[in-house]
């Protein structure tokens, strides 16, 4: 029954996102927001950059509009890719909607681990450009693991969890170098080990954790930005060890329909493997 | 990522965090400095800005209906004026306020943004540097408030 159900939402999920792609192309504009700053979607498919989200809702839609946007990003480092993908919707720049299935699959082995992440994020207050404090936004992303059996095996206590998350983003439009500016921080109340891509909680530690992270990003001009991320993680599991991940990205925003950024990663130990690196893209479309 | 690295990530990731609550990061510069009106061009560079700029409205169909009963040149004129003042230069605004100008046109978030977006153009097109481009847009941008929804 179990292996059905995930046949069938395996099958089901892409064409849900087209489906959702095709309604906001009928639906809804592009957007009255500025290229470029609402960011891109970060791999458990919130409004953010690479790894980290932003208190940004995703598309360009103003307070008068709604705006869709659907994903695609591949991680590669040593010993390991992933696969994201989905899609999200932004209602009147208020609150976001979004679903993510990431496929994490060890190289040598070909085992692959498999997630569906559902989030919703509310923006509480501010304005990202306008207002003198940052804006900020409450999230939550629910994750559900579909390989429970793999991860009790290496010690996780859980198969599904649920991040939250506030997040604080302020852009400058005359930061250094005469260049916008932007600055994002928050801080996130998990215990996902890998994501959630290895389980919840563990042998060593089952209890939620404040966790920090953060990123800038310059823009070049209107089209590129340049910037970094950091991601602090947890350590549940006594087997395995897990590092904090940091990222240098390159985006490019030829348009408001599209989005393509790439980074170098240094993701630290994965799974009992040291010192991962390597590099992600990911392509992103709004509607 | 060593020990080493992530105790000073920790602490920049802290220092941001605060630096944003505090809204520190802002430059806080002294108005009266007419660097980006010489930079611009002065009086002449405005005008062929403000120039460029007009036309560029009119190309602008999620705007032009909003101008359909404006005075071309008196709006020429103290828009002008206006850029001159902003950006330290030696004139005088003589229009009415943001917020009399607007009122009753009910103009949206998005309408503002694309009215942003047109000056952008002009000021690409004029030739204005990224930099004197962004230092003349984060003047503009804070007068928002007094011009969208009244």
């Amino acid at each position: 029954m179990t292996n059905h159900l995930s046949a069938l939402s395996s099958t089901f999920y892409p064409w849900l996102i087209v489906l959702i792609g095709c309604l906001s192309a009928f639906h809804v504009s592009a957007g009255g927001k500025f290229i470029g700053t609402s960011g891109v979607t970060q791999v458990e498919g919130s409004a953010g950059g690479g790894l980290v989200p932003w208190a940004t809702i995703t598309g360009y839609a103003t307070r008068d509009e709604q705006s869709s946007t659907a994903f695609g990003s591949y991680v590669k480092v040593d010993d390991f890719t992933m696969f994201s993908y989905g899609a999200a919707h932004g209602y009147k720049d208020r609150v976001e909607l979004s679903f993510a299935r990431q496929d994490f699959k060890v190289k040598d082995s070909g085992d692959t681990f498999s997630q569906n992440v559902f989030g919703m994020k509310v923006r509480v207050t501010g304005d990202l450009i306008y207002s003198p404090w940052p804006q900020v936004s409450l999230g939550v992303q629910h994750k559900r693991n579909l390989n429970s059996k793999d991860i009790d095996a290496l010690g996780a206590r859980n198969s599904h969890g649920t991040d939250y998350y506030l997040a604080a983003t302020k852009a400058w439009l005359d930061g250094p170098f005469h260049r916008n500016f932007v600055v994002n921080t928050i801080v996130r109340y998990s215990k996902a080990n890998q994501l959630g891509l290895l389980g919840f909680g563990g042998d060593k530690d089952d209890d939620y954790q404040w966790l920090f992270e953060s990123s800038v990003g310059l823009f070049l001009n209107r089209q590129w930005v340049v910037g970094a991320e950091y991601r602090q993680k947890p350590n549940n599991l006594s087997a395995i060890e897990e590092d904090d991940w940091i990222d240098s990205f390159v985006a490019y925003f030829p348009s408001k329909s599209i989005s393509i950024t790439a980074a170098a990663l240094d993701l630290g130990s994965i799974g009992g493997l040291k010192d991962q690196k390597g590099g992600y893209l990911s392509l992103q479309a709004a509607f | 990522m060593n020990g080493h690295w992530k105790h000073i990530l920790i602490k920049l990731s802290v220092a941001l965090t605060v630096c944003i609550g505090l809204y520190g990061c802002q430059s806080v510069e002294s108005k009266p400095d007419s660097s980006l009106y010489f930079a611009l061009g002065e009086r002449e560079g405005i005008q062929k800005i403000v120039d460029v700029f007009i036309f560029e409205i009119g190309e602008n169909e999620e705007i032009i209906h909003h101008f359909e009963d404006t005075d071309i040149d008196r709006f020429r004129e103290k828009q002008i004026e206006h850029v001159c003042v902003l950006t330290g230069g030696p004139c005088e605004y003589t229009g009415d306020d943001m917020i009399e100008t607007h009122r009753g046109m009910n103009i949206t978030e998005a309408e503002f943004n694309s009215l942003t977006n047109s000056l952008i153009k002009a000021l690409d097109t004029v030739g204005v540097s990224v930099s004197d481009r962004n230092r003349l847009i984060s003047i503009i941008a804070p007068m928002r408030g007094e011009v969208i929804y009244q």
